[in-house]
């Protein structure tokens, strides 16, 4: 056995097999609207965004220990952010998704100078009652609606694109497009210079300070760059819905306890977890959304016996099972082909 | 005198915040654990109350000798069967778990007692008022206020001058040497949930004499209590009562300012005091 | 030969996939005092803490008494009468020296001492009694230990490097109380790196090295250089 015969990589075969798969599946997803019926295309675009959200939520949770309850916070203000901008300053929707995100960043910048005084557990709650000041404070608004919401005017939504058939192709490629955006920023990220520094702070944050990595710095930019996201996915969804309310935008079942259970019950911590923990509950819902708050119940349920009896989720379970991963972040030790000898 | 009345409402007020933020407190200076579903847990309270003095025709307040055992009793079961598996050095598993039974308990609520908003019924208690200075005070708020004094200062006693309060601290400093000493800390733990959810039972039926319910309310009950125990000051019981009194005012000046800004200004006067003392108003002094 | 108080046989431990000990055995008589020496991670304190239940064993590697307690908790450990002074002294700091006291009979145990024996033995404790017991110095936080586990009336009692950052002039006095804390048949296993202070009190001695019983012997008759030998495994 010679040293010579092995080598240090990220890839593997189950990976060029799987990247290939994957570009295919992103090619039918992409003509969807060419074969998919008008629900499906709905139902597709809103798990896109869950997926966006549930990939932004575990960026936090699962690599930075920032674990938030008040995601719905920056969810909220970017769909009203959408609406204000386009009602009241005239923007076309898209840039005023673009410029949601910047929005959402600026105000999470004051936010987390006030919540990273909280540790822990204090810090998920802190999350919280920001999302309840934001639902608040736009309840108090009375050209958005006040407490009651709006709707987007009419000449808004058909300057996205004249026929309905055109908007619904357009608002499902948004909503693909965030997805694949989110999950390979969050992906080209991790494999940084700062996403070591992330990963380097989950597993020992005590030893990460004394290697010189700036905590504090490391976690501020996760949490502005997730804020920024997630406004823009909020704006995403509000253009889906078309009607925007304060108990709607800041809803902390819609917009953060199915996003925790996704990625809960996917697997926390990785980045093929938030993936199989939407395409999870989307199968959930459609089967058990017929029993009403029941199927919330089971939901609750589930996630608490995942979390206890298998923490890492369907994901860790599998890869632990086959030793498998698909977006690579860890190295291994590989042999080397000996075709040459 | 309409300020100085709205600043002794906010004060009686402030003394269910502290009943709301007693039993969060307890369980996080024994154990470390942050219970996400506390808030469901008082309206779990308040429902239990509303079947029992529905199905026997007791006074609420009565009905309480039976609502505190058996939150007691639930809570005990709640930890040793399920929370204590939780608990250890990684943050998530508690925080999501409690997370998970919120849901849990929010969906159970709906499922058994539907949407529709509740009251139970305190009978002339909810109308009768004294007049003390000038000020006609509700004797609901007053009782409410000098019940979370009684509250607070019997787990004050209990956690410095019994032996449970001992082992309490005693775990909460160091659970393998106080496992060492005898004491089964998930045991210890189980009694420590057992005595925040009867804390919880009492803060529930209050809240169910005072307003109407219903299974949505509790994530905000949570973040009244919450905000409590950080103006006060982490591990500081007397803090947490004024913490609760602070959040009480803020809310009833900000309610005479606009009707809408009531919950705003409670949760503004939080985010300064957070902005300004971190820690709180009175932490407690860590050697 | 009496049956022995306790018996430790192929005594395995692991720390996930670390394992620090291999295969100890070890047995103490009644009235016993037994020496435990060994290098630092030689695998001492893992086996304090796989006697008093804090590390879990396989089954019938720890015996007391004639009964397996390889996979009880360290409560239920306590009070069948084992009782340790842990490393680094380890008082709850938010209880005062009276209430630290107070809970080391928590398990109920019959016995000579009370908070009365313990204030004689150490008459400082009774001055002491209100105050934090983080306030004390490290020698009086030594004696507070010792009288929190004898409190509990134990059988067998385990000193984890009771002389580990004392000033010698104190740990000489914690030396010389030892006689009058070890007797009416309690048994004692006292584990240190000073070696010259276990053996001038102990009767048998064990030393670990690298998790193995490199040694075994009478405390009186084992060489200097059978000990070196053992302890630092040179040849």
């Amino acid at each position: 056995m010679n040293i010579q015969d092995y080598t240090v990589t990220r890839t593997s075969n189950a990976i060029r097999v799987a990247a290939i798969l994957g570009f295919i599946v992103l090619v039918a997803l992409i003509a969807a609207p060419y074969w998919a019926g008008r629900a499906d295309l709905r139902l597709m675009g809103e798990l896109f965004l869950y997926l966006a959200l549930a990939s932004l939520w575990n960026l936090m949770a699962g690599y930075a220990g920032l674990v938030s309850v008040g995601q719905q916070a920056f969810v909220g203000f970017g769909g009203y952010m959408l609406f204000a901008l386009t009602m009241f300053a005239g923007l076309h929707p898209i840039p005023a998704i673009g410029t949601a995100g910047l929005l959402g960043a600026l105000i999470s910048v004051p936010v987390a100078f006030l919540i990273f005084r909280l540790r822990g557990a204090y810090f998920a709650i802190g999350t919280w009652v920001i999302a309840e000041v934001f639902r608040l404070s736009f309840a108090q608004i009375s050209s958005l609606g006040g407490g009651s919401g709006s709707s987007l005017p009419i000449a808004i939504v058909k300057s996205l694109a004249g026929s309905r058939g055109a908007r619904e192709s357009l608002s499902y490629w948004l909503a693909l497009g965030a997805a694949v955006l989110v999950v390979t920023s969050v992906y080209v990220f991790l494999r940084s210079r700062k996403g070591l520094a992330l990963t380097a702070i989950r597993d020992n944050e005590l030893a990460a300070g004394s290697l010189g990595i700036d905590i504090w710095r490391t976690k501020f930019v996760v949490y502005v760059v997730t804020s920024a996201l997630t406004a823009m996915i909020g704006a995403l969804i509000f253009l889906q819905k078309l009607r925007i309310s304060p108990d709607a935008a800041f809803s902390v079942n819609d917009w953060t306890a199915f996003v925790i259970f996704i990625v809960v019950i996917g697997g926390i911590g990785t980045i093929e977890g938030p993936i199989i923990g939407t395409l999870v509950f989307f199968a959930l819902r459609e089967t058990l959304a017929d029993l009403g708050t029941i199927y919330l119940l089971v939901l609750g349920v589930v996630a608490i016996v995942v979390m206890l009896k298998f923490p890492k989720g369907v994901w860790g379970f599998i890869r632990q099972r086959f030793d498998l991963q698909i977006f690579p972040l860890a190295y291994r030790v590989a042999r080397r082909d000996n075709k040459g000898a | 005198m309409d300020w100085l009345n709205a600043i002794v409402q906010g004060t009686l007020l402030g003394g269910l915040y502290a009943l709301f933020a007693a039993g969060l407190s307890l369980i996080f200076g024994v154990m470390r654990l942050v219970n996400i579903a506390h808030g469901d847990l008082i309206v779990l309270g308040a429902y239990l109350g509303l079947t029992v003095t529905t199905a026997t025709g007791l006074h609420p307040l009565l009905a309480l000798f039976l609502i505190v055992p058996a939150m007691g009793l639930i809570g005990y079961a709640l930890q040793r069967g399920m929370l204590n598996q939780t608990l250890g050095s990684d943050l998530l598993p508690p925080l999501l778990v409690t997370f998970g039974l919120s849901v849990i308990l929010q969906n159970g609520l709906l499922e058994l007692y539907t949407a529709d908003p509740q009251k139970l019924d305190a009978g002339s208690l909810e109308t009768a008022s004294v007049t003390v200075g000038g000020l006609s005070l509700g004797v609901l708020p007053v009782l409410t206020f000098f019940v979370a004094l009684a509250v607070i200062g019997g787990l004050q006693w209990m956690f410095y001058k019994t032996p449970l309060g001992r082992a309490f601290r005693a775990v909460s400093d160091n659970q393998d040497i106080a496992q060492l000493m005898g004491l089964n800390r998930r045991h210890i733990f189980g009694l420590a949930m057992a005595l925040a959810l009867g804390v919880t039972a009492i803060a529930g039926i209050l809240l169910g004499i005072r307003t109407s319910f219903d299974p949505s309310i509790g994530g905000g009950r949570l973040i009244f209590g919450f905000e409590a125990v950080i103006i006060g000051g982490l591990g500081n019981l007397w803090g947490t009562l004024v913490g609760g009194i602070i959040l009480g005012i803020a809310q009833t000046i900000g309610a005479k300012i606009d009707p809408g800004w009531q919950l705003l200004a409670g949760h503004i006067a939080f985010l300064v005091i957070l902005a300004v003392r971190p820690n709180g108003l009175f932490p407690r002094t860590t050697e | 030969m009496p049956e022995p108080t306790l018996k430790i046989h192929g005594l395995n431990a692991h720390y996930g996939d670390f394992q620090a000990l291999y295969g100890v055995d070890m047995q103490v008589s009644q009235g016993e005092v037994l020496a435990i020496i060994g290098a630092n991670g030689a695998g001492k304190t893992t086996l304090m803490r796989s006697i008093t239940g804090l590390l879990s064993n396989g089954r019938g590697q720890v015996e007391y008494r004639g009964e397996d307690i390889s996979g009880l908790r360290a409560d239920q450990v306590a009070t069948r009468g084992l009782a340790m002074v842990p490393e680094g002294r380890q008082l709850f700091p938010s209880l005062s020296v009276r209430e630290n006291l107070m809970i080391g009979a928590q398990v109920g145990r019959k016995g000579p001492w009370n908070l009365k024996a313990v204030y004689d033995l150490f008459p400082i404790l009774e001055q002491r009694k209100d105050q934090a017991s983080t306030s004390l110095s490290g020698g009086q936080q030594q004696m507070v230990a010792i009288g929190r586990a004898l409190m509990a009336n134990p059988d067998l009692i385990l000193f984890d490097e009771i002389s580990l950052g004392l000033a010698p002039i104190i740990i000489k006095d914690i030396y010389d109380a030892l006689p009058g804390i070890i007797g009416e048949g309690m048994s004692a296993i006292i584990v240190e790196q000073d070696i010259s202070k276990a053996l001038s009190v102990s009767s048998r001695v064990y030393c670990l090295q690298e998790g193995r019983v490199s040694l075994e012997g009478d405390a009186n008759t084992v060489s200097r250089d059978d000990i070196s030998r053992a302890y630092f495994g040179i040849e």
